[in-house]
């Protein structure tokens, strides 16, 4: 690919949920393309798991693995990199995406690579790298069938499994067509070898290869990348420097821990017993071996997650793996796709975990995008209580500019006094028997003068009448009629 | 699965951890009850906090509807408002003092009173046990009289089609989803259809209608289309922010089909009169 005839990617802003959304919602094509696609993978998952009792003991040790690797985190990343070190891994630390960006590119500018070839990586997103190291003449590359083609078409990913599920077949056969040059097919097959034959070569002529991790092992310095298409597994073998990319949290204890995450991840993500490459990544290539890269390095960031790992319940934000089974039940994502979050991980897990890489201030609307209808929680595979999480958000998100609790960057981007003072009034009217007692009466009788117009709430519905008389009068006489 | 991953992670639990025990009812019909009206029964939907009084004496039970009750607080609660919600919640708490069950007719206030008044005062210990003392006894309206009063129905009604709409907090807190359709198929000439997106939201969720409402017209919309689509002649429901989210939204689109509480079309359907 041509990096020179690349458009900048329409960029949508995480401050702009609402209106990414309404555009969205206006997408029929994008409502048809995810409802089909959340429809199928809510029953794939089902399907993988049909026994509910092993599931909620799975779902259960999952969690467990993943709290106890978090109790002991600053631990797991010391042990984590003594391992690796011993291995033969060079361990950079990175606080900000600019430090982890500066340090891949350090590593590419020593061995003047030109290009790079990523396996699929959603740290990478999150430091968009991709568009760093173009800015210093190095191309880089998606070889994820899906990250391609978002990539051919200058967006943002949709899904952190599957980045293009927002697409159907004749999206795909517009694209390879006319940034291609490819004749035009809709068949899948072709489209598959299309694609395949213009990374192949990549995969040869690439200097460094850059891949995410799924799980790192501290006991043995082991780093776990699952994967399906073979791209995880070439990128991280074929050339001749790999470097490996990943958030802090990722760390689990040992090699026995990874059984059950790695069960629940493929099960939860895509109803998959098991993916078709699970590549152990235990370090560069040895004297006497005839393959794999001569250097690998991996880069741990933290971008905001030791601001979550300091609040014991936020912490549990960190029990994520990845799997995006949130996204794939909810009702919110299903409707308006990945990409009207205008942040890297969407969904869910997005609305939890976005806040922390990027502050309140830049996503003050993803914790109230959400019914709280639970559904997420209900199938995350680690258990994460998603829904508490969102509302202990919404809760730092209206706190008072001096409130001495400071818990999270940019809390109190929602703050808003006329608000509070409505929720005051609330308040004061709910506690009050008989104030509570003249609203009723006055809501009641006066019900005919209920205003037809009640801004938000009278867009989808007709403005709600109060009843004759309320349910406290009823009652009252009811029961002392008696 | 297999023993392997028991096996697998020892460190973790050499056994995975024991499933919540289903809960555990009474053998005993009690002779009084609370009722926790709900705000929105109480202006919008007060005949099926009616109905649902009488279902209860009809079987034996006299109940006691406390006239300082207001809100259960949830809608401050779910907003982030938590201290307004936690002072709402002292008020109420305050009316339940008898050791009754407390009968709710709406799955998401029975599941705020049932396990978020436990985190509301999880930092004061002598109100905490209160509170789990009352969410002990705070039952469903549909969970009590199917596992509590053991009710039998007499179906006395037409034949009919209907759709059973149940809220998430029913669904996934309380899971009375399952009780209210046990206690539909005691009714013998009321079909239950299946509607398209069944376990999906309505798109309610308190405020979110109101901040978000796109995303919830567009989760609403689909709601009140799988419901007209699914031939049923009566759509029922135990929650009335969802009847309220629902009926709204049919209205608005003129169309004909409304829903109703599940107390009021059980008392209708069962031979009462009002």
């Amino acid at each position: 690919m041509n990096s020179q005839a690349r458009i900048p990617a329409v960029e949508l802003s995480s401050r702009d949920l609402k209106h990414n959304a309404h555009n969205a919602l206006g997408d029929a094509q994008l409502r048809g393309n995810m409802r089909k696609a959340m429809d199928s993978l809510m029953a794939k998952r089902l399907a993988s798991m049909p026994d509910e009792y092993e599931r909620e003991h799975l779902r259960e040790m999952g969690n467990h693995v993943r709290a106890r690797a978090l109790s002991r985190l600053p631990e797991l990343l010391e042990r984590l990199e003594a391992n690796l070190t011993r291995n033969g891994v060079k361990v950079h630390w990175a606080e900000t995406t600019e430090e982890a960006n500066r340090i891949v590119l350090e590593i590419a500018e020593r061995h003047q690579a030109k290009q790079v070839i990523k396996g699929k990586s959603m740290v990478s997103e999150e430091m968009e790298m991709n568009h760093f190291l173009e800015r210093h003449g190095i191309e880089a590359l998606e070889s994820d069938m899906g990250e391609y083609i978002i990539q051919l078409d200058h967006e943002k990913p949709t899904h952190i499994i599957m980045p293009a599920i927002h697409k159907n077949a004749r999206q795909v056969a517009d694209l390879f067509h006319d940034r291609l040059g490819e004749p035009y097919t809709e068949d899948v097959d072709a489209l598959i070898q299309t694609g395949r034959r213009v990374l192949r070569k990549k995969f040869l002529e690439a200097d460094i290869g850059v891949s995410g991790v799924n799980f790192a092992v501290a006991e043995t310095g082991t780093l776990l990348l699952v994967e399906n298409e073979g791209n995880g597994r070439m990128s991280t073998t074929v050339p001749p420097v790999h470097i490996a990319v990943t958030g802090i949290e990722k760390v689990v204890e040992n090699l026995r821990d990874v059984v059950p995450l790695l069960s629940l991840l493929t099960r939860s993500a895509l109803g998959q017993g098991i993916t078709t490459y699970v590549n152990m990544i235990s370090g560069p290539r040895k004297a006497d071996e005839l393959d794999g890269p001569q250097e690998v390095h991996l880069v741990l960031l933290d971008n905001g997650r030791s601001q979550a790992f300091a609040d014991g319940e936020l912490r549990q934000t960190l029990n994520c793996i990845r799997c995006g089974a949130c996204m794939n039940h909810c009702p919110v994502y299903t409707r308006i796709g990945g990409q009207a979050y205008g942040t890297v991980y969407p969904g869910p897990i997005g609305k939890i975990i976005s806040p922390h890489l990027m502050g309140l201030e830049n996503t003050p609307d993803h914790p109230s995008a959400s019914s709280l209808c639970g559904a997420c929680g209900e199938v995350c595979p680690v258990k994460i209580p998603i829904p508490s999480l969102l509302r202990r958000l919404r809760e730092e998100n209206v706190k008072a500019p001096d409130d001495p609790h400071k818990v999270m960057r940019g809390q109190g981007s929602k703050y808003s006094p006329r608000e509070r003072l409505l929720w005051k009034g609330w308040r004061l009217l709910n506690r009050s028997p008989w104030l509570y007692r003249v609203f009723g009466f006055f809501a009641t009788r006066l019900r005919g003068l209920t205003p037809s117009n009640l801004g938000p709430w009278t867009q989808n519905h007709s403005a709600p009448k109060p009843a004759a008389r309320s349910l406290h009068e009823l009652a009252r006489e009811h029961l002392e009629g008696k | 699965m297999s023993e392997l991953f028991y096996n697998a992670a020892p460190n973790a639990t050499r056994v995975a951890p024991p499933l919540p025990e289903p809960r555990q009812y009474p053998a005993q019909k009690p002779g009084n009850a609370y009722l926790f009206g709900t705000c929105v029964l109480d202006l919008f939907f007060p005949e099926a906090g009616l109905d649902a009084i009488r279902l209860l004496e009809r079987e034996g039970i006299q109940v006691h509807f406390p006239q300082e009750q207001s809100c259960c607080g949830q809608p401050a609660y779910t907003s982030g408002y938590t201290d307004e919600a936690r002072e709402v919640a002292r008020a109420q708490l305050a009316l339940f003092a008898e050791d009754w069950p407390l009968v709710v007719p709406s799955g998401s206030c029975a599941g705020m009173i049932r396990h978020h008044y436990c985190e509301l005062f999880k930092d004061e210990p002598a109100t905490l046990r209160q509170v789990q003392a009352l969410a002990a006894r705070t039952f469903e309206l549909a969970e009590f009289l199917l596992h509590i009063c053991k009710v039998e129905f007499k179906d006395r009604g037409q034949p009919t089609r209907i759709a059973l709409h149940t809220s998430c907090s029913a669904r996934r807190e309380m899971n009375t989803h399952l009780h209210g359709r046990a206690l539909l198929a005691q009714l013998e000439r009321v079909e239950r259809v299946e509607h398209d997106h069944e376990g999906e939201c309505c798109g309610f969720g308190g405020t979110f209608s109101v901040r978000m409402p796109d995303i919830s017209g567009a989760m609403v919309a689909d709601k009140t289309r799988a419901l007209q689509d699914s031939g049923a002649a009566e759509v029922v429901s135990a929650d009335g922010g969802c009847l309220l989210n629902i009926n709204g939204a049919l209205e608005k689109q003129h169309a004909p089909l409304r829903g109703q509480h599940l107390a009021s079309f059980l008392w209708k359907r069962t031979g009462g009169a009002r």
